[in-house]
């Protein structure tokens, strides 16, 4: 990898005014897929400003309307989080299924969704639960975070503090998942909320999206059969080496449908 | 260039490093600890896994700087008195090897495996062992190891 110089950041202030101090600087979370980017070179910032020693950017807190998950508590954190298991099951379980034990130990929720790449499994809870980002300098709503491929709503240098993320009814993820990385090839979110019922799908497109016919049959009747035959057009939908736009499309239904069952 | 210090196997070190070097060049290359190899080099495949601060990580994606001030453990950090631990008496005593190029990161992710999950079943070490390719032994005698060396570790 290209070098760079190493920082490491005492507080959320000191982090942005570091990053924002530097010609190229970028924020390293856990690094899981920073690190390897910047092996692959496919980027050279000229600056990495460490956030793990930032002891208000680490924990969980719950309530009778939601969690809220701050930016740096790992993957492992949140599943084994015993407060996150009893409000939203549907999120342990989702954080308990992204890469490995390993990557789980070191990769961070806010390293994940500023990133968003679009295989990540955390966009489709953050949209799906209809969740708030919070930044060091505004709140951001959940639909309107993530913009496009590698894409986030996200100025230079801002830096998340925290992702909320209000209670549901019911929800459950279901991934069809890449057996070598564990990214999802497809994954859907579905989730009955007080705000109406929500279907997001990450992996099939470049960016998280919801799929409101979906929405609209199970709004009506929440069961697997009501969107059995919603078909969701390939166009737009990514081809690649681990599977075809069309394959993808019908990976959709299938996993709605099992998330719908897994409610 | 910037000084790391930590503790690696019980002992204080100190390094110079770049500040692009990885813990697993740190430990290879500045330290001479070998027994921590570099497989895939792209997070997948698990032979470069140690212990920071007790949680089974890759060192190919951690910065030498980021494990500043912290407790490495590797492979050879857990022999005591020429005595191995029980789950690398595990894996000799179920032949859970063939080449061993994989064995150090199964080792070490195994062990923080039954620290987290004591006495697992099959169905739990092979979801756990999502993270360590084997290209050899079809993760069997593996599976079979790390069952026994939980037994062995206390359950």
């Amino acid at each position: 990898m290209y070098d760079f110089t190493y920082h490491r950041a005492s507080d959320v202030a000191d982090a942005v005014s570091k990053v924002r101090d530097t010609g190229e600087g970028q924020f390293l979370a856990g690094g899981h897929t920073l690190i390897p980017t910047l092996k692959l070179r496919l980027a050279k910032p000229s600056d990495l400003v460490d956030l793990q020693g930032i002891a208000n950017l680490q924990g969980i807190s719950a309530s009778d309307d939601g969690v809220t998950v701050k930016a740096m508590t790992t993957h492992a954190t949140v599943a084994e989080s015993k407060d996150v298991q009893d409000t939203i099951p549907a999120l342990a379980s989702l954080a308990s299924g992204i890469g490995d034990p390993h990557v789980r130990a070191r990769g961070t929720i806010g390293g994940s969704i500023a990133n968003n790449d679009p295989a990540a499994d955390y966009p489709a809870a953050v949209v799906g639960l209809g969740a708030t980002v919070k930044t060091d300098q505004r709140d951001i709503a959940g639909d309107d975070f993530f913009t496009g491929m590698f894409e986030t709503a996200l100025s230079d240098g801002e830096l998340i503090t925290e992702v909320s993320f209000p209670k549901a009814n019911k929800a459950a993820y279901y991934k069809f998942k890449n057996p070598a990385s564990r990214f999802a090839i497809v994954g859907v979110f579905v989730a009955q909320t007080g705000g109406g019922v929500r279907v997001t799908v990450t992996g099939a497109a470049p960016c998280v999206f919801r799929v409101s016919e979906m929405e609209e049959a199970l709004a009506s009747s929440f069961s697997s059969d009501a969107i059995k035959d919603i078909k969701i057009p390939e166009d737009g939908l990514n081809s690649d080496i681990h599977a075809q736009a069309d394959y993808r499309a019908h990976l959709v239904n299938v996993c709605a449908r099992r998330a719908v069952d897994a409610c | 260039m910037p000084t790391v210090s930590l503790t690696v196997n019980g002992k204080v070190v100190s390094a110079e490093v770049e500040n692009r070097t990885l813990l697993v060049q740190l430990l290879r290359e500045k330290l001479g600890l070998t027994g921590t190899h570099v497989g895939c080099d792209t997070s997948q495949c698990g032979a470069c896994v140690v212990h920071i601060n007790g949680d089974a990580v890759k060192s190919c994606t951690t910065l030498a700087l980021q494990v500043e001030g912290t407790d490495v453990t590797t492979i050879e950090g857990l022999a005591t008195n020429g005595e191995l631990h029980p789950m690398q008496e595990a894996f000799r005593d179920n032949h859970a090897l063939q080449c061993g190029f994989c064995t150090p990161g199964m080792v070490m992710a195994a062990i923080d495996l039954v620290n987290k999950n004591p006495n697992p079943d099959e169905q739990t070490v092979r979801r756990e062992l999502e993270g360590n390719l084997c290209r050899c032994t079809g993760y069997h005698n593996i599976v079979k190891a790390i069952i026994a060396g939980g037994q062995a570790m206390g359950g």
